[in-house]
């Protein structure tokens, strides 16, 4: 099958699944418990895809788990995202230097 | 109009710079699965997502069906329809349909988690600032990495990784520091994840996020229900 109609079947499923609700749900929802699961979703989602696979981001858990360790430092102390992606980022990477060098 | 975008574009920075790396992989990924550069270059500038591609680019290489190939679009991709359901909630009177029909190419997992925790209602151009950083990223990361994804050393694009979790914590620590709800459904969704994960790995990651978000949410939701005015903060 030629390359180009799964990429267009990938890249329509893709954009069905985004647009529906996105374009088909135009007034205010009424509904209190609605609107309070509306309010907890995008934090829940968040935590659902950091947890656990942020223990495993880098393939390895020992040098994951000092990167989270680190952004959740930055992050309780409100630093900016870009800090904080950078932040955990090097922590892992320095992380992995000193485990090579030591071991 | 103008200010709008460029404040999007620089809220979309951060994001630009973790999808550098992801898509880089993707790349890499993508060669090796004997896919041509320009296919995929195509495919993350049409998909614009991390974990549908990397499947999908699996379905392609194992000659798979084309039903296949939408179910696994379906599963993977369908904690996006929650996302645009609570941004539509969010969205200002100028997001008219044909503005909402082009925005929502561009919801992704970050992309989302910035959007949704900006105080006020969301302004197209905003939203076009805050999408177009991060589609660049994407689309160059994914060229970088199909042309030279052999020149980086394996320890840079391992720590990379970590970018994008490390922002999804930025994102949600700060609010849940001053508000108890919050700290909790985060708590809550963690722990379901959790144990989705170990105890049901069979469900998969897409299913996984799905379920523990939505019931962590109802269930906070049904134990602290939000004010109104809290909710259109």
């Amino acid at each position: 099958m030629s390359i180009v109609i799964y990429i267009l079947v990938m890249a329509l499923t893709t954009y069905l699944i985004r647009v529906i609700p996105f374009a088909a749900v135009r007034g205010k929802i009424k509904s209190r418990f609605i609107n309070s699961v509306l309010y907890y979703i995008p934090y829940a989602v968040l935590s659902a895809m950091t947890f656990p696979a942020i223990f495993f981001a880098t393939g390895d858990v020992v040098t994951s788990s000092v990167g989270t360790v680190i952004a959740l430092i930055m992050a309780f102390f409100d630093l900016p995202l870009i800090a904080v992606a950078l932040g955990s980022s090097a922590g892992a990477f320095i992380a992995q230097w000193i485990i090579s060098a030591v071991c | 109009m103008k200010k709008d975008f460029t404040r999007g574009m620089r809220h979309g920075i951060p994001i630009m710079l973790g999808y550098l790396s992801v898509s880089f992989g993707f790349g890499i990924l993508a060669i090796q699965k004997n896919l041509s550069i320009l296919a995929a270059v195509g495919i993350s500038v049409t998909n614009l997502t991390s974990a549908g591609q990397f499947a999908g680019v699996s379905v392609i290489a194992a000659s798979g069906s084309l039903l296949e190939m939408i179910l696994c679009q379906i599963v993977i991709n369908l904690r996006y329809s929650l996302m645009s359901l609570s941004l539509s909630q969010k969205l200002d009177k100028s997001f008219t349909m044909p503005h909402r029909l082009i925005a929502a190419y561009g919801i992704t997992d970050e992309i989302f988690a910035v959007a949704s925790t900006q105080p006020g209602l969301l302004k197209p151009a905003y939203m076009y600032g805050l999408i177009f950083t991060p589609f660049i990223g994407w689309s160059m990361g994914t060229l970088l990495g199909a042309t030279a994804g052999n020149l980086l050393p394996l320890s840079v694009t391992a720590a990379m990784s970590m970018m994008l979790y490390g922002m999804f914590i930025a994102i949600i620590i700060p609010p849940a520091k001053k508000n108890r709800k919050i700290l909790f459904v985060i708590l809550l969704s963690a722990c379901f994840s959790v144990l989705l994960k170990f105890l049901l790995p069979m469900i998969g990651d897409g299913f996984a996020i799905i379920i523990a978000a939505l019931v962590s949410s109802m269930i906070t939701a049904a134990l602290f229900p939000v004010e109104d005015k809290e909710a259109d903060a």
